[in-house]
């Protein structure tokens, strides 16, 4: 059993260490004037990143695949952002895939 | 502040509720599993208001509640929220001028607010949804996990729910608008691509971070194509 003291630090390293990584950007940003096209690049980084977020997310489950449901989940959802459903309809619809194909025994 | 609501059409609005929802019901989950793995009841709510990003705090509660070492939890954790640094230069100008606002506004950075912001097109609404999203966001994950630590939960397994498939689903929907400029696209598709093929080998959050590989993809491809418009944009 490991100490509370030491959660307690890890738990503070790892508080300060995401606040150091979200301060970054707004920190330094105010004493620069960036050009346009850098300003550009900077938002295509972040929809990367977010796309990445999305595949990893939606096929993996650490280092292995996630499974077919929610897989198939995150599919729905994505044919019916695509054919511009409403927001909840494209969340609800990718949950809904997910759970159901568990009830009937997909993975 | 109020200003900030107004900004929102009800449309919006209702959009940002949905995914406060959703993140409440993880945070009971997270929450719950946590104290019912044996850890102090405390952890959950302090890691919540103090680290704020789901990911990395299922990761560093999984490996302390397994006997890892905290510390090496923390930096586990800490790997996955690099993406941050990335975030904070694309949306750092929505925060603000002064010292309270951007230190608020830094805090409740997580991928939904960046998301939610980045589909707007009028800056005004990108900096209103921006901190409406990230306050109710905050507000909503903290009751979820403050309920699930003291009171446990009937949904210990919210993947029965789908909750699993539904936040890449949040993601996607956000992004896909992004994605219609072609650019951007190649080097998502490209970014998305590395991710996955790196993500068996390395440890969590490294993979995502790659993805910005695909930048070059992207911009390569651009130069290539339109070499005479390029330049103008630049200059601007």
């Amino acid at each position: 059993m490991t100490g509370s003291t030491s959660i307690v630090l890890a738990a503070i390293l790892l508080g300060a260490g995401t606040f150091a990584f979200r301060f970054a950007g707004p920190a330094l940003r105010t004493r620069v004037e960036l050009p346009a096209g850098v300003e550009r690049l900077l938002v295509v980084a972040a929809v990367v990143l977010l796309a990445a977020l999305v595949g990893t997310a939606s096929l993996l489950d650490g280092h292995h695949f996630a499974g077919i449901a929610r897989a198939t989940g995150v599919g729905v959802g994505g044919v019916l952002a695509w054919r511009k459903a409403p927001f909840v309809v494209v969340v609800m619809g990718a949950a809904a895939t997910a759970a159901g194909l568990r009830l009937l025994g997909v993975p | 502040m109020r200003s900030i609501w107004r900004t929102l059409d009800e449309g919006l609005a209702r959009d940002v509720a949905l995914v406060c929802l959703a993140d409440a019901i993880v945070g009971v989950s997270f929450g719950a599993i946590t104290v019912s793995s044996g850890l102090p009841v405390w952890l959950p709510m302090v890691l919540s208001v103090a680290v704020f990003a789901g990911a990395a705090q299922f990761m560093f509660v999984g490996l302390v509640a397994s006997g890892g070492n905290p510390i090496a939890a923390a930096v586990t954790g800490l790997l996955v929220n690099v993406r941050h640094v990335p975030f904070g230069f694309a949306v750092g100008d929505l925060l603000g001028k002064g010292w309270a606002r951007r230190v608020a506004g830094s805090h409740l950075m997580v991928d939904e607010t960046v998301a939610f912001a980045l589909l707007q097109r009028d800056p005004e609404r990108r900096r209103a949804v921006y901190w409406a999203c990230g306050i109710s966001l905050f507000v909503c994950w903290n009751l979820g996990v403050m309920i699930g630590a003291f009171g446990g939960s009937v949904v210990n397994d919210t993947d029965a729910f789908g909750m699993d498939a539904a936040f890449p689903a949040v993601l996607l929907a956000l992004v896909l608008p992004s994605l219609r400029d072609t650019a951007t696209r190649r080097a998502s598709l490209v970014g998305v691509v590395i991710a996955l093929a790196t993500a068996p080998f390395l440890p969590a959050g490294l993979p995502v971070l790659l993805a910005l590989l695909g930048l070059g993809a992207g911009l390569t491809g651009r130069r290539e194509g339109k070499p005479v418009q390029a330049e103008p944009e630049t200059a601007s």
